[in-house]
């Protein structure tokens, strides 16, 4: 089926404000980690037309992935960096997508998402996600931040928030629940905290066009 | 007194890296903020003054 530009801004007009598309189509967003957060985040994002899309992991697609990831049987053994593109540009061709291939590190951290006004992050280990933000908020003070914490287990999914921290942090998660607690990680209570850190990326994208009107 | 994650605590006088070992938070995956300003991890000596606000992530894993 040939789908142009034209054809899918209309189609996703139909379901926002009209102006909401230019808007997000501008947009510039950068996820560090490509699991079970960010695979879910970079769907969110594509699928409400943000424009562009900067990616990074090192990881391979393993079958214990399938329980939370966006990710497929026959992907299993293929790098996420070269495999989420393919899945992101079948919701949406039109997103520009720049995805490395690479572990982030505080010395590449700013190369890899200097063009990008957003950046989420999406790691797995609590020292990674440390090191990212501490990063992020000492080399890169422009920039919007954002990361997940806490959102294992199986307990109630109302206590995964969203809190701004400061203005250029936001906090995503219940803060608590530990992976390394045994409590394991279900694709539910993942996709909630996604979905909050995707909705927050949109709702800063919508707020900074607000203040440029 | 010192604001930590917005509770008043008598903390004024301690460096993070204390207040951190009393909250038994693992330095390698925290961030913290004095003032809204990230502190790096180099200056964790710093001793915290009275009215200060910290803000304390300790981050767990998972994502």
């Amino acid at each position: 089926m040939q789908i142009t530009e034209a054809d899918f801004a209309a189609a996703v007009d139909s379901r926002n404000n009209r102006p909401i598309y230019g808007i997000l189509k501008q947009a510039h967003v950068g996820i560090a980690g490509l699991g079970g957060l960010g695979s879910n985040i970079a769907a969110a994002l594509v699928r409400s037309g943000v424009g562009s899309l900067v990616l990074a992991d090192f990881d391979s697609v393993e079958l214990s992935n399938l329980n939370r990831q966006l990710y497929t049987l026959s992907q299993i053994g293929r790098k996420k960096a070269e495999v989420l593109p393919e899945l992101l540009r079948e919701i949406n061709p039109f997103c520009e997508i720049t995805s490395h291939c690479v572990r982030v590190t505080a010395t590449n951290c700013a190369e890899l998402f200097g063009d990008c006004e957003i950046i989420i992050e999406a790691f797995d280990l609590p020292e990674q996600k440390a090191m990212l933000v501490n990063t992020v908020l000492e080399q890169m003070p422009e920039v919007e931040l954002i990361s997940g914490s806490g959102m294992a287990g199986y307990g109630n999914a109302n206590a995964i928030t969203t809190r701004r921290i400061t203005p250029k942090l936001t906090l995503c998660g219940d803060g608590k629940t530990d992976v390394a607690d045994g409590v394991g990680l279900t694709a539910s209570r993942v996709i909630i905290c996604a979905g909050h850190m995707a909705s927050r990326a949109i709702e800063i994208i919508l707020e900074g066009a607000n203040k440029h009107e | 007194m010192v604001k930590i994650n917005g509770v008043p605590q008598d903390a004024a006088g301690k460096t993070v890296a204390v207040l951190l070992e009393h909250m038994n938070l693992n330095p390698a995956r925290t961030a913290v903020m004095v003032g809204g300003e990230i502190l790096p991890k180099a200056n964790f000596g710093r001793v915290l003054q009275d009215g200060e606000e910290v803000d304390i992530i300790g981050f767990v894993g998972g994502g």
